[in-house]
């Protein structure tokens, strides 16, 4: 069964990639979505079995790498965590599957589209069923790729051919992180299998080892390599610059890929070595501040962005700093819950700003929306909800989720926690305020759009909506349903070991007794933002330009995201263009080239020339001729003695 | 003497040969005898292959001895005509037949004019390739190696383009030169054991004093090979002139003797020499990976791209090996395998479209994927192949090399993982140029798709990158034993010569120098 859910997406994607000119179009999205309808229903049934039954699971697959002491199989490790990741993945899939046959009618390009998507939920289910680091660094990459294929699905734009790029070459530095984690992991403790490495790792807390000639703290190290990894992936502060940019993707991908699930798989990860983490306060408080910092910077964007996507796309980002912060003060399992819940009312959002988009006719800039809540009532009902879900209103998921970090990093004791604790409520507050700003502006007012497209605008279909329904529920009652397993009493039996939370961290207890200013206080974080928002964009909608035009410089900080696009092509890109450049023509053709073949076959013609130049008859040139012998003969007998 | 067993390397390496005398008896007249040329090359080649493939199968992956050997008085004795096979070597043999056929295949337009002569410079070449693998004689070894030589020289300068002149004396003389070097070393290792035979001279001890110059010797030549930084400007240009099958042949086999060489005779003769150069050559090889990727990221020409990719790539592989650990040889030698095929088949991809367009400008593409899907499909394969990723056969090696660098030198591994980011870089930046983005340019606006003999040529080399992406045991199988018999020899030579009072490290080098 467990094989069934991660194969059966490969076998569609086949299916779909290389049949579907031949099946046709219907054929391709039918196969795909019943196979992966399929997935997400033996997904449930294993969470069902694993999580809740607890009938953890290893299945043997294949072998693939077997190298000396190196040995990686093909394996797939069903225990709770990879449970949680599966019903996540494959349901969110799912329904992104049924709701893109609506979305993309009119692409010419379905079947590819549908191999694609299918391909990155087989990469990303290999990821999470990983039982070694390779095999989940083959998910990585993998879904590295479909990512980079899906952004860069309508190729003929070039912005989205170079946010294809800039994804995938984002994600590789930070790969590059997690590739020397893995080979650290290898040499220190001899196997890339969690068992092994969950095994070997207390042992290590406090040893050192030679890393570029310093003596390093393994544990440490280890961690933050990995960690590296997981800020690339999950588009934390500083390697964050491709997500936004990946919204060129078509809408479903937004909801899939950079919401629910491919993002997230930094998180996991992180949650996955929880046993490497917990034994490295330094890296958990690294993973806190830039889990924090990151929440901040990302909301504080979202603020001001016009476009519908990217301020969704802030949003994520700035959610996934959440679960980072989450994860740092130790409370791995408030990290999963949020995670968890995340999926459901992200994809909502992302799904139902498709709809708004399908809409109007492909706009995303929302100054020129407005008022279209009498028009798409179904869809603005779904937005209203997962905003709710997203800005933490009383009994929707998010609000279980969120409070439950917010009130987690309260009790740590991590050197960080107030750190984490003062960003997070202030970027719940901003959360808020661009949550409904987004709704104001494009569901409220007048409308700002042509006559034209307006007389176009219509509900989806049903094949669209339904799936929007089904997340709303999940926005509504995750939290509520999951709350007690995740992060209330029943956690440790839910959980089974497969988080670790070293000795002193008591985090998990310890946050249902905070006192109750910092329970309110993310709830009047929300309604804060909220009447901020309306009294902006309802009372009084000239407000903002007003603000803006006072407050210039930081509201073009803001818009163009803290100038990181700029700087990182300043320190990055031209240069590496410029070194390329001289040592090809510099390097490679003048002095290489200059002195070997070519200047070997130049000087042997110069020489016979040369003889009869030499006898020039000028005295400078025979004097500087002499002063070359004679600095010549010094150097030679300055270095060639001392030999 | 050949043991009573049926000469199976004899009959692999010079059933191309007897292919070429062949052609050459066809009467040289018309139409029709150039498509019969063309035939009996491609039986021939495809043959060779089939008969190869018995080797694998016979070929017993539990010990480290020679196999399938082979051994004959010749030249008076002074010189046995002596071959086999071990783990190292083997695949490469398999590799060289498996390549073949795809290199006449794609020829098979392309090549207008002198479709014999051509037809038998390559089944001349594949006989001399395969000899050097399987040699175990130096002066054997010498032969096939300078041999292969001449038809590449005249592959690229009868066949090539514009300035293939130039490319071709270029790549004579390089590789020359180093050779030169290396038969000076030949022979003094000839006067100082008495022998050319390889399997005795792997048992032979050389004196230290000695082995600091052989090694060097040995080393210009297989640097040259490899080719690494900075004797390596030779490639781009060889790989920019030749025709498209000579560019697989360059990149797929002829590269991968340097690494060979490393493995048979420098490491393993001359090991102290190795753990005193080991700085040296990763040294080297990381210069080559970021100097050269970075390189590759501006070029204009799509196949002087892929030339500087291929620079970079035997950059991870000369660190593997001079780590001198299981993952870091097996993984060397997986990569040169799969190098091997991935970069031919993207020298096959620059064919497919300079046949049809005649001209390899990167910027005079743009939206091929339009108009060739099965062609953007392909060449995406091959491309993130290139790039290492997972699951394609690309990865193995490139991991491997990595992890086992790791163990030996952080820093270095580090470096070389900079070549992860980079080769992302200029793989995706030449994919995004070539394949995506409008059809705008007239020209391209009735190119077509693959036709049946390019998927014919390209199929076998898609499913080889990844079926041995996911699956690689059978090549892992093959070298491990081998590959552990190596470094357990090797370990062996320094704990000895660290017990007779030698310092080994990098520190040898201010004492070899003194002492001079």
């Amino acid at each position: 069964m467990y094989s069934a859910i991660v194969f059966l997406p490969l076998i569609g994607c086949l299916i779909a990639g290389l049949f579907g000119r031949q099946i046709g179009v219907k054929a391709s999205q039918v196969i795909t979505s019943g196979l992966l309808v399929i997935s997400a229903i033996l997904s449930w049934v294993a969470f069902v079995s694993v999580a809740l039954q607890g009938n953890a699971e290893t299945v043997q697959v294949l072998s693939w790498i077997d190298s000396g002491a190196l040995e990686a199989d093909w394996r797939l490790r069903i225990d709770t965590l990879t449970a949680v990741m599966l019903v996540v993945v494959t349901s969110v899939s799912s329904l992104v599957h049924i709701y893109s046959v609506g979305y993309m009618s009119h692409d010419p390009h379905q079947p590819r589209f549908f191999a694609y998507l299918s391909l990155f939920t087989f990469a990303m289910l290999m990821l999470v069923t990983a039982d070694n680091l390779i095999q989940l660094f083959f998910g990585w990459e993998g879904v590295g790729l479909a990512s980079y294929l899906l952004i860069g699905f309508w190729y003929k734009r070039p912005s989205a051919n170079a946010a294809a790029i800039k994804a995938f070459v984002v994600n590789r530095v930070g790969d590059f992180g997690l590739l020397l984690g893995i080979s650290t992991v290898f040499l220190m403790v001899g196997s890339v299998e969690f068992d092994a490495i969950f095994a070997a790792i207390p042992d290590m807390a406090g040893d050192t080892f030679r890393f570029f000639g310093y003596d390093v703290p393994v544990v440490t190290t280890i961690a933050l390599l990995l960690f590296m990894g997981a800020m690339g992936k999950s588009a934390q502060f500083l390697l964050h610059t491709w997500l936004p940019d990946a919204m060129e993707g078509p809408t479903p991908v937004s909801a899939l890929i950079h919401a629910a699930t491919m993002v997230t798989a930094g998180v996991f990860l992180v949650c996955r070595m929880s046993p490497v983490f917990e034994y490295s306060p330094d890296a958990l408080a690294f993973v806190t501040v830039v889990g924090a910092t990151t929440a901040f910077f990302a909301a504080t964007v979202g603020l001001v962005q016009n476009d519908i996507k990217r301020v969704i796309a802030y949003s994520t980002c700035s959610q996934l700093g959440y679960m980072f912060a989450a994860a740092g003060i130790g409370a791995y399992e408030a990290a999963m819950f949020h995670l968890f819940t995340h999926a459901f009312f992200k994809a909502l959002l992302f799904l139902g700003s498709g709809s708004v988009i399908h809409a109007m006719s492909d706009e995303q800039d929302m100054r020129k929306m407005g008022g279209l809540y009498k028009l798409i009532p179904l869809t603005y009902f779904m937005m209203i909800i997962g905003t709710l879900a997203l800005t933490g209103f009383p009994f929707t998921a998010g609000y279980f989720s969120k409070d439950a970090i917010i009130e987690a990093a309260y009790a740590s004791h991590s050197s960080a926690h107030m750190y984490a604790f003062t960003l997070l409520v202030v970027a719940a507050l901003f959360t808020s305020f661009y949550s409904w700003r987004l709704i104001f502006m494009t569901f409220h007012g007048k409308s700002r759009a042509s006559n034209e497209v307006l007389s176009h605008v219509h509900e989806s279909p049903a094949v669209m909506w339904v799936p929007l329904a089904i997340l709303a529920a999940g926005a509504i009652f995750a939290g509520m349903m999951f709350s007690n397993f995740f992060v209330g009493e029943a956690y440790t039996n839910f959980w089974a070991g497969t988080i670790s939370h070293a000795s002193g961290n008591e985090v998990m207890e310890h946050f249902h007794h905070v006192p109750s200013w910092v329970v309110w206080s993310p709830f009047a974080a929300m309604v804060l933002g909220f009447a901020v928002s309306w009294y902006f964009y309802i009372r009084r909608p000239d407000l903002p330009k007003e603000l803006a035009q006072t407050h210039e410089p930081l509201y073009k900080f803001l818009l163009n995201k803290w100038y990181f696009d700029e700087l990182y092509d300043f320190i990055f890109v031209r240069p590496a263009f410029f070194l390329g450049r001289t040592l090809w023509k510099q390097g490679d053709g003048r002095i290489i080239d200059g002195m070997g073949p070519d200047g070997i076959a130049a000087r042997v013609s110069d020489i016979t020339r040369g003889v009869v130049r030499v006898q020039s008859g000028y005295l400078y040139h025979y004097a500087f001729a002499m002063l070359l012998g004679v600095a010549a003969l010094i150097t030679y007998f300055m270095f060639g003695g001392a030999l | 003497m050949l043991d009573g067993q049926f000469p199976i390397l004899s009959l692999v390496t010079f059933l191309p040969l007897l292919g070429a005398l062949l052609i050459l008896l066809v009467p040289s007249r018309a139409e029709v005898s150039d498509q019969n040329v063309r035939w009996a090359a491609l039986w021939v080649t495809c043959g060779t292959f089939l008969v190869s493939l018995i080797i694998w199968v016979r070929f017993d992956p539990s010990t480290a001895d020679f196999q399938m050997v082979e051994q004959a008085e010749w030249l008076g004795g002074a010189v046995t005509y002596h071959m086999g096979v071990d783990g190292i070597s083997m695949l490469f043999v398999i590799l060289t037949t498996f390549l073949m056929p795809l290199c006449i295949l794609a020829s098979w337009e392309s090549i207008q004019h002198r479709v014999k002569e051509y037809m038998i410079a390559f089944l001349v070449l594949e006989t001399l390739m395969i000899g050097v693998f399987c040699a175990l004689d130096l002066v054997l070894f010498y032969l096939f190696f300078e041999a292969g030589l001449i038809p590449m020289f005249l592959i690229i300068g009868v066949w090539g383009g514009v300035r293939r002149v130039y490319a071709s004396f270029k790549f004579f003389l390089y590789t020359f030169a180093g050779s030169v070097l290396m038969l000076l070393a030949i022979m003094a290792m000839y006067w100082q054991a008495g022998t050319t035979d390889i399997p005795t001279l792997l048992a032979y001890d050389f004196p230290y004093g000695m082995q600091y110059w052989l090694w060097l010797a040995f080393f210009a030549s297989f640097a040259v090979k490899m080719p690494m930084w900075p004797v390596h400007t030779w490639l781009p240009d060889a790989h920019v002139e030749a025709p498209t099958a000579g560019s697989v042949i360059l990149a797929g086999i002829l590269l991968k003797m340097g690494g060979y060489g490393f493995l048979r005779f420098s490491l393993p003769m001359f090991p102290i020499a190795s753990d005193l150069f080991a700085p040296l050559v990763f040294t080297l090889s990381i210069i080559a990976i970021v100097y050269t990727s970075l390189v590759a990221l501006v070029q204009e020409d799509i196949k002087k791209l892929i030339a500087y990719s291929s620079v970079a790539h035997m950059g991870f592989v000369t660190m593997g090996i001079f780590a001198m650990n299981e993952q870091g040889v097996q993984g060397g030698i997986f990569q040169m395998l799969s190098h091997g095929w991935v970069s031919g088949a993207l020298f096959l991809c620059v064919g497919v479209i300079y046949d049809r367009m005649h001209t390899r400008e990167i910027a005079a593409y743009g939206g091929l994927v339009q108009r060739m899907p099965l062609y953007a499909f392909a060449f995406m394969l091959f491309t993130m192949a290139n790039v290492g990723l997972p699951g394609t056969s690309g990865f193995v090696g490139e991991f491997l090399t990595i992890v086992g660098t790791f163990q030996v030198d952080t820093r270095v591994a580090s470096v070389a993982a900079l070549g992860v980011i980079l080769a992302a870089c200029y793989a995706l930046f030449l994919y995004r140029r070539v394949i995506f983005g409008e059809l705008e340019k007239e020209t391209l606006k009735n190119i077509m798709d693959l036709n049946r003999r390019e998927i014919l040529t390209l199929a076998p080399l898609v499913a080889t990158t990844i079926f041995f992406g996911v699956y690689p045991a059978p090549i892992m199988d093959v070298t491990a034993v081998s590959v552990e018999n190596l470094i357990a020899g090797y370990e062996e030579a320094l704990e000895t010569y660290t017990a007779a009072g030698g310092s080994t490290g990098f520190i040898n080098l201010a004492g070899l120098l003194g002492g001079q």
